[in-house]
């Protein structure tokens, strides 16, 4: 077991990759007896500062429907300088540059711990990145000019040559002409009319481009920028002016309305209007709402405040009116976008709703961020749009742009599909199972946006036959190749080669069961449930989950916001599956089955169970559920607090105690993205409720007493508790087997 | 002329006795008749003189020229007579003689006005008028003295006469000589001069020796009075004879003429007959009599009037006086043939007239002085002469019996109205009353009748004549002699009170007090007098219209409407039809409650309205209310009377200019820029010491639209472009409409920069209908009313809403199809029209074309929603933009009202039926005004539906709820009564021809959009023709068919209507384009009196002499009268041309242009040099003031003679024959008469 967790360890560190399954059955039988699939978790870009990037293009296959890299796997004739593919066993001759290459003299991608290598293509022009801020001007005059602040802040953060553009949106959209003299420009779109790329191209002006386009080589230099996406370093002053000279919306709104917001329609001018310019360069279109979309294509809801939002409940009694519609049309812009390979960040500030489940898969499809705060002037927006900005050690931007995956197996075993933000590419292939699972049918994905911690979800159907062995000692490989824009505008693919052994389940059923990893399992199936949950009826996937296996984390699970939605709001859901499908598998788990860290006098900090049994007058609790992280002030505690202990010199400790938390915090939110809302609470705290709701129920209102009042605090709710769910479950597994 | 006078003289003659009157008295016929007989009565004192040989020779010459032009048109009496005697010339000449006879009756209508002068000049004038004439001269008799009073207040010529009458004798004396005679002549008087005239008539048979006379041709036509001159003389010893004398010294006819004018005219003539008129009616008179005289109709005309004295002698000596007419005429003629024959002489007496006529005047005004000493003189005379004494008798009884169909007759063509507002009216009343009156009148035409014989033969020479002989434009109604004699006859306020009274025409200066009908700035009818009932008003063709011109800029010294707020309920009204409180509403039962005087409901008067009556009925508060003492008023709306129960928000204007290529290139955008930096502090405010709270916006556009915020919190404004043109909207709100004030700052940096940010523009695409769009959507989202100023310059053919095509195509003109060019070619324009009625957006377009632009298409929404279009066609900024910025200037700051409603109410009986105008109509009854400003006129047509009566009028309220620029709503009414008739006579009397024309090029214009212009031209010919026909056939005596009898007051109807069939629209030349006609229909179409009537016959003033304090008197509009030698300017109300004749002098070109030289003269200069000496300040004087009275500036244009430009100056030289086929005056008329001749057989 330490050998295989080791393993796992290690391939993670060094290729990003988890399996489920760690030796794969060598038969489809076997392997869907096994319940928990054949499958992946992928972390594209995991960062790894060894890995110098090789300036140099990777040698293909030459069979067209393979086209795999070359890795350390194949077996190569140094001699006759032929190398054989091992994933079609076609054999290649080296390219004339590789005629120095010897046993002694390997290329990098030969090398066996170069399992995962980056190569650089050197062909065609640097393109620059793009961002367009979208920005939203129905909110409060505070909000606004906090957001203004961090725009203009963000323009620091962008290298020079980054083109930008700006189109701001309430009741109308404008686009606005970026580096004008004088008067400054915008073009200015009515809000209920939804326009193709061509027409918008046309009313913006911008066919000229086009025609411009017969007249030469140069012609791909045309659209690098234009009237409306300028390099930062032309125009910065002046888009620092335009920002601080952006008004709240002119239009009145009349006493029980809610302003008129035109989002719908003015993502769908961003998306044209890269798709016009931009198409499949780099972009991000950073979208900043203050409240939902009210009219036009994309609505979500009426501009009577009477009206409130959908709800989970208007949800199930198709009460929605707006919803389809509104998810239809962002739906076609998130697969407008993604086809170019353009992302959407949605950054939506607003203590109510903001259409979130409508715009989701916006950024699900195209790998943008989605940051749902209560203002734009809290640090949690602030420093999370801030960390977008992050860079590596290189000073590049920690986000890769129009990336494609394209995943290569081996003949015993084929690609169903993939969840995770990513869309297909609709690309057939021998790999291509036919059976889907998540965004499946294809061996190719396009990711638009990618950071060093987005992972997909990846899964894989055993193909071989009961009747067909694998020969012993056989290994199925499989190779993810993924290409993208570098930050720095380079072109870049990074080759993923991974090799698992077949084992036969008959004979070798534990080296298989000792190869699972529970972790990965457990998330893997979460992504699936969540996928699935988000098709389908909620009621049912909590069913199918049920069927499947289920160990501890699947209790969590199922009360998790991402399966769960009661006490959540569609958006709130929406968002939380959102990380979920993209965060690697560390931050996965503490978003099923949050952390929980005691404080106390009576030693160092531990981590606790998430029980209600933990919490206890004389603690503090540290909780980290990724999207929150609770300081929890036990009712002794805080009562000291309260009777100002902490200030007292002799109490110093006291202070520290209080102390230790805020830091461990305080680390927590510095390095997480998004940055987690900070809540500081006590006993009794009307903010309780976040830790009180994710702890196990051991004691409620209904067995308090059974269980005695030595510790804890009884959470009041009808949830089971783990015990029961736990006697329940093996009352089943029992039943089952029989 | 001279000849067909002659001719019809002489068949005249020859029918009914000698020749002499016949032919003569043919054209004196009706009137004259009457007036001969009382010329007779001084003509008989004449006769002693000239009578002998003008009998013999007159009568027969004159009968044969009175044949001719009777024939002709009559009683071409005047040329007639005086050509008569030519005879040969007789054809041609008598139509030219007709028309002069008819002038000449109008003339004597025009002297009418003057009482005096009108009652003869008319009775003269027309034979219609005779009788007419012939009333006047009654009432002047009978009810004279005291109407006699006041018409010789009004038309202290008239009256002398009038005054005379009391001495019928001397009655008569005057009116032998002048028209007067007429109505004397009807009377004892006229026998007498009859008899003695015949004398006359032989003296003008003798004439033609005296032909010395014949300078005075037309005198000479008064030559009948000349005959009485002689008498006048005698028995004015005092001042007509010292006019005689002074007169007289030159040639004796000249004396008699004089006389007679100073006699018989001054009382008509000075006021009345001045000039051209003069002379004619002179002849005319004569004419009327001798026809009446000579034929029977005389007689039995007599046997009513006369028959009390002379009759018995008279039905003699009408002959004789028909002779003595005809003397006269043959004098005036004879003088001509004498010499050269007599059709030259005609000539120069024609000539002559002009020239005598202007000293006519100057005698006549001094004979109005006079008139007293006149009348006095006539009554001598009048004493002296038999006729007096039986005058005198005949009045008193006769009158009664006979006399009134003559004064009916007299009426009728003295135009009642004329003769007196004062007088006449209560005249008429008599005259009507006296049921009489019509009974007399049969007799007046069966007087006519004799004059009808004369026609037969005329039928039979008048064609002939026509096709022969030229006829002399001096002989026919001279339209600058009705405005002269307007101009001289009005010195005192017009006071609105008298119901049915016609006012001064539009080319007077006058001060009008208001006392409880709409001033005529602000109203002006077709007809003062409506008949009755639905027949009548059908039979006359009358056009039953009012101009109203609800929001007219009224001269400084008269007051605005006062304000008068009726509390919270609002304007107090009647229940049933909501009229308005006006000065119509009789109060009843204590004051309790009053009476709609249009529906007659009764209403309840509200407590806190109430007040007591007096002992009169009359409301004791009556004088302290406006709504109850005048005629034009405001109420303060509540906010029932606003939009959504709202009160509205101040107007907020917004400019909209086009930036594509051809307008940058052009200077328009810059200069427009440039000029509204400054205008903006002139935006139209109330109180001069406030700032206006009109707000400002901006938007330019080619393809896409800019759109501009410049709030005042921005340091720089922000352009907002909207591409998407096919679905406009408003992209912001806040910041558009800012108030000039507060962002003064960023407005001014906005139009500096807009020309340079468009400098290097590639665009020349323009879209047009989005621009509207966008102004309106901008206007709805503000929620006000407004105005957009939108600068233009191509046909839009961008991808847009209300794209359009190039459609002009010359081949269509004059097809069937031809209509189509003037209807909207996408029907896009009128919807959007509709939508910016209902917000209140008004739209004036400046365009400035390079080539097509549609101007029928474009124009819809601004004509739709009350506002202008300007065309500068090949803009030039050097040379345009003067013109470009005063009428911009002049657009922005001009009085405006916003998002009216407009609804005229009228009594039962006539309804409201039809409007033209720049509005919007989505009922039957209401005229939707989205903006009016003060020079906006609607014409309303109105339709009998029931019966009026005569007691009570036909009253109509024009109320008019508006916007007013500071934002208040408020309500304008306007009051005005008019008379209402059951004679047709009574009709004709009390029209307006301007307002009438005013009707007609509306009614035509807008017919060209469903008619062929050929029938819309058709139509118009038609109609004028039967409302002449009828007024011949009804009112006019029953003279020959061959005469053509125009109603005093509709004596310039032909030719005005002539300038409107030759108008570019009816008639386009070849160089027009269809947007020029589209433009000018348009235009049209919103005009008020005054402006058409310059529009068509344009105003031509000779400049070579100019006196600071008065203008010169201006000249008709043919090449005829401009001289080599001279320099003139024309102004059109569109154009201003000033034309330099070849050979003008040195000093004059020297004083005016600072060279020496004609060829030195820069033709394309647009402004005169500012010369240091009087001439030329006095000569740009005028210009300035030209240009201030027109609501668009007029370029100059300088016109030398033989130059190029000069095609373009001759075509507003209205009377010539047009290039493009239009008819001369002359040939028009003949054209006319042709068809009021076939419609009377």
């Amino acid at each position: 077991m330490a050998t295989f967790s080791e393993y796992i360890a290690q391939n993670e560190e060094r290729d990003g990759v988890r399996f489920s399954w760690n030796v794969w059955p060598s038969s489809r039988l076997e392997a869907t007896r096994m319940v928990v699939p054949v499958a992946s978790l992928l972390t594209p870009l995991k960062e790894r500062t060894d890995l110098p990037p090789i300036q140099y293009e990777p040698v293909l296959c030459s069979r067209a429907t393979c086209r795999a890299v070359l890795n350390p796997l194949c077996q190569v004739d140094y001699r006759a300088k032929l190398w054989a593919c091992n994933f079609c066993y076609q054999r290649n001759q080296f390219p004339p540059s590789y005629a120095g290459i010897s046993e002694v003299n390997q290329p990098a991608e030969l090398l066996p711990h170069f399992s995962t290598i980056e190569y650089v293509v050197q062909r065609g022009p640097q393109m620059p990145l793009v961002f367009l801020y979208l920005v939203d001007t129905c909110m409060e005059d505070e909000d606004l000019q906090a957001l203004k602040e961090s725009l203009q802040m963000s323009l620091s953060l962008l290298p020079p040559t980054a083109l930008v553009g700006l189109i701001t949106f309430g009741r109308m959209v404008q686009v606005h002409e970026l580096g004008c003299e004088g008067i400054s420009k915008s073009y200015v779109f009515r809000g209920t009319k939804d326009l193709n790329a061509k027409q918008l191209q046309e009313m913006l002006g911008l066919t000229k481009s086009s025609g411009a386009q017969g007249r030469g080589p140069q012609t791909p230099q045309q659209p690098l920028s234009n009237r409306f996406l300028q390099p930062v370093q032309k125009i910065d002053m002046n888009l620092t002016d335009l920002l601080s000279e952006l008004q709240r919306d002119p239009w009145p709104v009349t006493q029980g309305k809610r302003p008129l917001r035109s989002l719908g329609v003015a993502m769908s001018i961003a998306v044209g209007l890269l798709e016009c310019t931009f198409s499949n360069t780099g972009a991000r279109i950073m979208t900043f709402i203050g409240g939902p979309a009210t009219q036009g294509p994309g609505m979500v809801v009426g501009d009577e405040l009477k009206t409130p939002i959908r709800s989970w409940h208007d949800i199930e009694k198709d009460n929605a009116k707006f919803m389809k519609k509104a998810t239809k049309h962002f739906e076609a812009l998130a697969n407008r976008a993604s086809t170019n390979g353009h992302i959407i960040d949605i950054y939506a500030c607003a203590l109510d709703q903001t259409g979130l489940l409508e715009m989701k898969c916006c950024p699900n499809y195209t790998g943008g961020y989605m940051v749902m705060a209560d203002s734009f002037n809290t640090s949690l927006f602030k420093q999370t749009f801030q960390r977008v900005f992050t860079k590596d050690v290189q000073g590049s931007f920690k986000m890769a742009f129009a990336a494609t995956l394209e995943v290569k197996t081996s003949r015993e075993i084929k690609v169903c599909g993939a969840i995770g933000p990513c869309v297909s590419l609709s690309t057939k292939g021998p790999c291509v199972s036919e059976n889907e699972i998540g965004t499946g049918g294809t061996c190719q994905w396009k990711i638009c946006g990618l950071d060093p911690s987005t992972t997909l979800a990846l899964y894989f159907e055993v193909v071989n036959q009961h009747n067909a062995p694998i020969p012993q000692g056989g290994r199925g490989a499989i190779q993810f190749v993924t290409q993208y824009q570098h930050s720095s505008g380079q072109r870049r693919i990074r080759v993923t080669t991974t090799a698992r052994n077949w084992a036969d389940a008959q004979t070798q059923i534990q080296t298989i069961a000792a190869s699972f990893d529970q972790e990965a399992a457990a998330i893997l199936m979460a992504r699936l449930a969540v996928y699935r949950a988000e098709t389908e009826e909620g009621p049912d996937v909590l069913r199918w989950l049920d069927r499947q296996l289920i160990r501890l984390f699947m209790f969590h699970l199922r009360r998790s916001p991402f399966l769960q939605v009661f006490n959540n709001s569609p958006d709130e859901s929406s968002y939380y599956r959102h990380h979920f499908n993209r965060q690697d598998l560390t931050q996965a788990l503490i978003m099923i089955q949050p952390v929980l860290y005691a404080y106390s006098f009576n030693g160092p900090p531990e981590p606790v169970l998430l029980d209600s049994s933990s919490i206890l007058p004389d603690r503090i609790l540290l909780m980290d559920t990724f999207f929150q992280i609770v300081i929890y002030h036990g009712e002794t505690v805080a009562q000291w607090r309260k009777a100002g202990y902490q200030d007292m010199p002799e109490y110093e400790n006291f202070k520290h105690l209080l102390q230790a938390p805020v830091d461990d915090a305080q680390e927590l939110l510095h390095t997480r993205f998004p940055m987690p809302r900070y809540i500081d609470t006590e006993h009794g705290g009307s903010q309780a409720r976040f830790l009180l709701s994710k702890v196990n129920p051991s004691q409620t209102h209904n067995n308090m007493y059974a269980w005695g009042q030595e510790s804890g605090a009884p959470i009041l709710t009808d949830d089971v508790s783990l015990q029961v769910f736990m006697d329940h479950l093996k009352k089943l597994a029992v039943s089952s087997a029989a | 002329m001279n000849v067909n006078q002659h001719t019809p003289m002489a068949s005249p003659y020859g029918q009914p006795q000698p020749g002499y009157g016949q032919p003569n008295y043919a054209p004196l016929d009706g009137g004259y008749p009457a007036s001969y007989a009382p010329y007779n009565g001084p003509a008989s004192a004449y006769q002693p003189g000239v009578p002998p040989q003008g009998y013999s020779f007159t009568s027969f010459p004159s009968k044969a020229v009175a044949a001719n032009p009777a024939s002709d048109l009559s009683s071409s009496l005047d040329l007639g007579s005086a050509r008569g005697p030519p005879t040969s010339a007789p054809p041609p000449v008598s139509a030219p003689q007709q028309y002069n006879q008819y002038s000449h009756s109008p003339a004597d209508m025009q002297n009418g006005p003057p009482p005096m002068t009108q009652a003869p000049p008319r009775p003269a004038g027309s034979q219609p008028y005779g009788l007419g004439g012939g009333q006047p001269s009654y009432p002047q008799h009978y009810a004279p003295p005291p109407t006699m009073q006041q018409v010789t207040n009004q038309m202290g010529g008239m009256q002398l006469t009038s005054g005379p009458p009391t001495p019928a004798g001397l009655g008569y004396a005057p009116p032998h000589s002048s028209q007067p005679p007429i109505s004397t002549s009807y009377q004892s008087a006229p026998q007498p001069s009859f008899t003695q005239a015949p004398p006359p008539a032989s003296s003008a048979p003798t004439q033609p020796p005296p032909p010395n006379a014949p300078a005075a041709s037309q005198q000479y036509y008064r030559g009948p009075p000349p005959p009485p001159q002689p008498p006048f003389n005698s028995a004015l010893p005092p001042t007509s004879q010292q006019q005689f004398l002074s007169s007289a010294p030159p040639p004796p006819s000249q004396q008699t003429f004089p006389p007679s004018f100073s006699s018989s005219i001054p009382p008509p003539s000075c006021a009345p007959a001045p000039p051209v008129s003069q002379s004619q009616q002179p002849f005319s008179t004569p004419q009327p009599h001798f026809s009446s005289a000579p034929p029977p109709v005389s007689q039995p005309g007599f046997p009513s009037g006369p028959p009390p004295p002379a009759q018995g002698s008279f039905p003699p000596q009408p002959t004789p006086s028909s002779s003595q007419p005809g003397s006269v005429p043959p004098p005036g003629p004879p003088p001509t043939s004498v010499t050269s024959g007599q059709y030259p002489t005609p000539i120069q007496h024609q000539q002559q007239p002009p020239d005598s006529q202007p000293s006519p005047y100057h005698s006549g005004p001094p004979p109005p002085r006079f008139q007293m000493p006149p009348t006095v003189n006539h009554l001598p005379p009048g004493p002296q002469s038999p006729p007096g004494p039986q005058g005198p008798l005949q009045q008193p009884p006769s009158p009664q019996t006979g006399y009134p169909p003559q004064q009916n007759g007299a009426f009728g063509q003295t135009r009642s109205p004329q003769a007196g507002y004062p007088g006449p009216y209560p005249v008429q009343p008599n005259y009507g009353a006296p049921a009489p009156a019509p009974a007399p009148a049969a007799p007046a035409q069966k007087r006519l009748d004799p004059d009808a014989i004369p026609s037969p033969q005329a039928p039979d020479m008048p064609a002939v004549q026509k096709s022969r002989h030229r006829i002399d434009p001096d002989a026919i109604p001279s339209p600058i002699q009705v405005i002269e004699d307007d101009k001289a006859k009005t010195n005192e306020p017009f006071v609105t009170g008298v119901r049915g009274q016609a006012p001064p025409l539009v080319t007077t200066s006058f001060h009008v007090r208001d006392q409880g009908n709409a001033s005529p700035r602000f109203v002006r009818c077709t007809a003062y007098n409506m008949p009755c009932t639905a027949d009548m008003a059908k039979q006359s063709q009358v056009p039953l219209a009012a101009v109203i011109k609800p929001l007219a800029t009224l001269p400084p010294d008269e007051n605005p409407p006062y304000m008068v707020d009726h509390g919270e309920g609002g304007p107090i009204r009647c229940n049933r039809c909501k009229a308005y409180m006006c000065p119509y509403m009789q109060f009843i039962e204590g004051g309790r409650r009053f009476q709609c005087s249009f529906c007659n409901c009764v209403t309840d008067v509200p407590p806190h309205y109430f007040q007591h009556l007096d002992h009169t009925g009359k409301r004791v508060d009556c004088y302290d209310r406006p709504e109850l003492s005048l005629g034009s008023y405001e109420f303060l709306a509540t906010v029932d009377y606003c939009k959504n129960n709202k009160l509205p928000q101040p107007p907020a204007f917004i400019f909209l200019i086009d930036v594509s290529y051809n307008a940058v290139k052009s200077g328009m955008v810059s200069i427009v820029c440039h000029e509204l930096k400054s205008l903006l502090d002139h935006l139209p405010r109330e109180n001069p010491e406030v700032d206006s709270v009109v707000r400002v916006g901006f938007v330019t556009y080619n393809k896409v639209l800019h759109f501009y915020n410049v709030k005042a919190s921005l340091a720089q404004p922000q352009m907002l472009v909207v591409s998407d043109v096919s679905d406009m909207f408003v992209p912001l709100l806040d910041g558009f409409l800012v108030n000039v004030n507060e962002s003064r700052q960023v407005i001014e940096s906005l139009l500096d920069q807009i020309p340079e940010m468009f400098a290097d523009t590639r665009e020349t695409e323009t879209v047009f209908g989005p621009v509207i769009q966008a102004g309106l959507e901008a206007l709805k989202a503000a929620d006000c009313a407004g105005k957009l100023f939108v600068f233009h310059t191509s046909l839009p053919i961008a991808e847009a809403p209300g794209k359009l095509k190039n459609r002009e195509d010359k081949k269509l003109i004059g097809t069937d199809k031809e209509k189509s060019l003037f209807q909207p070619q996408v029907g896009f324009y009128n919807n959007l029209a509709k939508e910016c009625v209902a917000q209140g957006c008004c739209v004036d377009l400046f365009l400035f074309p390079n080539q097509y632009v549609d101007v029928a298409t474009l124009g819809v929404v601004p004509v739709s929603t009350g506002g202008s279009v300007y065309k500068y066609t090949y803009f030039q900024a050097q040379t345009d933009q003067e013109r470009f910025l005063n009428d911009l200037r002049r657009d922005l700051q001009k009085h405006v009202g916003f998002d009216a409603v407009m609804r005229v109410r009228t009594s039962t009986g006539i309804r409201a039926t039809d409007f033209f105008g720049s509005f919007y109509m989505s009922n039957t009854t209401d005229v939707e005004l989205a903006g009016l400003d003060c020079d906006k006129a609607i014409t309303v047509e109105f339709k009998h539906d029931d019966k009026l009566s005569e007691e009570t009028g036909a009253l109509m309220q024009c109320a008019v709820l508006y916007t007013s620029c500071s934002g208040q709503r408020r309500l304008r009414i306007h009051n005005m009564a008019v008379n209402c008739c059951s004679q047709l006579a009574d009709l004709y009397r009390n029209c307006e021809t301007d307002t009438i024309i005013n009707y007609f090029s509306k009614y035509a214009f807008r017919g060209v959009l469903s008619n062929p212009t050929k029938a819309v031209r058709d139509t118009l010919v038609n109609q004028c023709a039967q409302i002449l026909a009828c007024y011949r056939k009804n009112c006019a005596s029953p003279s020959s068919a061959g005469q053509l009898i125009l109603p005093e007051c509709m004596k310039l109807l032909p030719v005005y209507l002539n300038c409107v069939l030759k108008s570019d629209v009816l008639l386009p030349g070849a160089d027009v384009s269809l947007d020029d006609r589209a433009y000018l229909k348009q235009l049209i179409s919103c005009m008020d009196v005054a402006d058409t009537h310059v529009f068509f016959y344009p105003r031509l003033l000779p400049v070579m002499k100019l006196e600071s304090g008065s203008l010169p008197v201006a000249v008709r509009n043919s090449e005829e009268r401009l001289s080599k030698g001279g320099v003139y300017l024309m102004e059109t109300g569109l154009h201003l041309f000033l034309w330099v004749g070849a050979s003008v002098q040195q000093e004059l070109l020297l004083n005016l242009f600072g060279t020496p030289s004609f060829s030195q003269i820069d033709s394309s200069m647009i402004n005169l040099p500012v010369l240091d000496n009087p001439f030329s300040q006095r000569l740009r004087e005028i210009i300035d003031s030209f240009r201030a009275q027109r609501s668009r500036y007029m370029k100059l244009v300088v016109v030398k003679q033989e130059d190029r430009t000069e095609l373009i100056f001759r075509h507003f030289l209205v009377e010539d024959k047009s290039a493009s086929g239009g008819a001369s005056y002359v040939d028009f008329l003949c054209h006319m008469h042709k068809e009021i001749r076939q419609l009377l057989s």
